[in-house]
């Protein structure tokens, strides 16, 4: 393995020589990589380099055909998102994340509501205890709001973002899985995200980011690793590469 | 590209402290208010229109009351079962035969089982049979909707001339008559002489739904698979089978719609709800529900079945020619879905198409 990220915590994360095939098509060979609790690692590389297929197979969508993947140190299988997310590693989509109409709690709870016992007898929704789960949540990333009873749908995109990652805040996600999270937000938007990411790293977790946008990359990474065409093209730490170097790998030559 | 890569690692950016998202807009609020705004309106008109020219009430009397509730009772039931699809994102066609089913075979049951038990037994076995029978083509809809992926407006419409066909055959192409002193009982005596036990079991029973949807995981999870399917199924929630549930229930509902009407006219007829259904999708837009789903609540829904009704009677009450029923409630849908358009547009929500 690597040694580039350099601290001593054991990884909370340990992806070995993953390969993943569709039939004769070969979308990811023997990739590696390391994810340590409080680091970010961004996942570069151009269209079709193979980073939605390795984030999909340590996320539990895809079985990988080849390799491993342990988490602590264990080694794991996951048949489904489900499990993955039952042990801790959650993935936030762009947009498919939220059901709009529902309030933050709805969101967070959402298949997992709390309920409770009302005139003693009559089960039903604990939204009290939602909107302050939700409120403490989303205060912890640094998100002060003042009505818990609005639906998502009036937050802006960078908020709605923000409810997703608490989602996976308050179920105690070890690792985070980024896909694109700043692509369809304005920059002050992108900027709100960026410093989310942060805040969940200095909670200890871990973060896998994967976006397009360097500065993005720069601004929150602590390691970059880049693909292409399936394979691991170079892996590097933040503060000892540069954009031209970072291009350089995803192009080619 | 030639810009110092570490220039923003080093400044993360501070939210602001508050983000003041979720105030309403006054025209949000008239957005879902608007049938009870429509209802206060029409009450408002008729009761105008009967002091000026009748020199009497609209209001104070309480036969006026009285009919327009009885009025709403089936409407006021499909319409509740309607309100869990349209949320859900689909829509029943085939509530109405369902209905007409329901009340065809809860006479034959009552009129089966007259010579075999008490007249009060009878009455609740036929009720039963009834509503249960009426899930059997909710669960098929449920079936397709749910497992098989046929569109809701295909799945049901099917199920619309499967249960009109059978309901038919059923009453052998007529009306199916009752003598159950209980059964008329029920269908027209009143409680406290004033209001009628068909209103009371409908009121109970939309109590219930309201609770239903508003207070439970299954409503929740209603709306939330209205919105957006795909974040439901990753929060962990088993859509198919919550679908197959919703469109049973909204076929209960039809079913209660279907023995309330047997008890009212003590005869089950194929057609009972045949002009019912499109006032039951009418009653959810009117009250506040999008067809796209993800949106709508059962008072909402009341409210809407009650602005219907109150046009329906209120019509007949000043004396115009019927024909000005279709008209009204054509313009107060029309009138309602812009309203609901207008509050998207302007108030800058980020609705999902």
């Amino acid at each position: 393995m690597n040694d580039l990220s350099g601290t001593p915590t054991a990884p909370l994360l340990e992806i070995r020589h993953l390969s993943k095939s569709f039939g004769a098509v070969q979308a990811l060979k023997e990739v590696s990589m390391t994810i340590r609790a409080g680091e970010v690692v961004a996942l570069a590389g151009d269209n079709g380099a193979g980073k939605t297929t390795l984030i999909k197979a340590v996320s539990g969508v895809y079985a990988p055909s080849g390799g491993e993947i342990l988490l602590d140190g264990q080694p794991v299988r996951f048949a489904s998102p489900q499990e993955a997310r039952d042990r801790g590693i959650e993935t936030i989509y762009q947009d498919l994340a939220l059901a709009d109409n529902l309030t933050i709690g709805g969101n967070i709870f959402l298949g997992r509501e709390p309920m409770r016992k009302a005139l003693g007898f009559l089960p039903v929704l604990d939204r009290r205890r939602m909107a302050e789960a939700a409120r403490e949540t989303m205060a912890r990333l640094d998100f002060h709001v003042s009505r818990m009873d609005a639906p998502v749908s009036n937050f802006s995109g960078g908020q709605r973002q923000a409810v997703a990652i608490g989602r996976a805040v308050y179920w105690n996600a070890r690792v985070l899985i980024m896909d694109e999270p700043t692509a369809a937000l304005g920059v002050p938007e992108q900027r709100k995200v960026i410093a989310l990411i942060h805040q969940l790293k200095a909670q200890g977790r871990g973060v896998i980011f994967i976006s397009h946008n360097l500065q993005d990359i720069f601004a929150v990474a602590d390691r970059i690793i880049v693909l292409r065409r399936g394979v691991e093209a170079g892996e590097r730490r933040i503060s000892e590469t540069s954009h031209e170097e970072v291009v350089r790998l995803m192009v080619g030559g | 590209m030639t810009s110092d890569p570490h220039i923003d690692r080093a400044a993360p950016v501070a939210p602001p402290a508050d983000h003041g998202a979720g105030r309403l807009t006054l025209l949000q609020r008239i957005a879902k208010l608007r049938a009870w705004l429509f209802l206060g309106a029409l009450l408002l008109f008729f009761e105008g229109w009967a002091r000026i020219v009748y020199g009497g009430t609209f209001l104070g009397n309480t036969y006026n009351l009285q009919s327009i509730a009885i009025f709403a009772v089936a409407r006021l039931l499909l319409a509740t079962g309607q309100t869990f699809v349209i949320i859900s994102g689909g829509i029943d066609l085939s509530l109405g035969f369902i209905m007409g089913l329901a009340a065809v075979v809860a006479a034959h049951v009552v009129v089966w089982a007259n010579p075999l038990m008490p007249a009060p037994v009878a009455v609740l076995v036929g009720f039963l049979a009834g509503v249960l029978i009426a899930c059997i083509p909710g669960a098929v809809n449920g079936f397709l909707v749910a497992y098989l992926k046929v569109p809701p407006f295909i799945g049901t419409l099917g199920m619309f001339g499967v249960a009109r066909g059978v309901a038919f055959l059923l009453a052998g192409g007529t009306t199916v008559p009752v003598s159950n002193p209980v059964l008329s009982a029920l269908g027209n005596s009143r409680l406290f002489g004033s209001i009628p036990w068909t209103v009371i079991i409908a009121a109970v029973f939309i109590l219930l739904m309201h609770y239903v949807l508003s207070q439970t995981r299954f409503g929740q999870h209603n709306y939330a698979i209205g919105a957006n399917p795909q974040a439901a199924r990753r929060a962990g929630i088993d859509i198919r089978k919550h679908l197959f549930r919703l469109y049973v229930l909204s076929g209960a509902c039809a079913g209660l719609a279907g023995v309330l009407y047997t008890a009212q006219f003590s005869a089950g007829a194929a057609q009972a709800g045949e002009p019912l259904l499109l006032d039951s999708v009418a009653a959810v837009v009117i009250g506040g529900a999008s067809l796209f789903g993800g949106s709508g609540t059962i008072l909402g829904t009341v409210a809407g079945a009650f602005v219907i009704a109150v046009i329906q009677y209120g019509l007949v009450f000043v004396d115009v020619k019927p024909f000005w029923q279709f008209i009204s409630v054509g313009v107060v849908i029309i009138i309602s879905v812009l309203i609901d358009q207008a509050q998207r547009s302007f108030s800058g929500g980020r609705q999902s198409e």
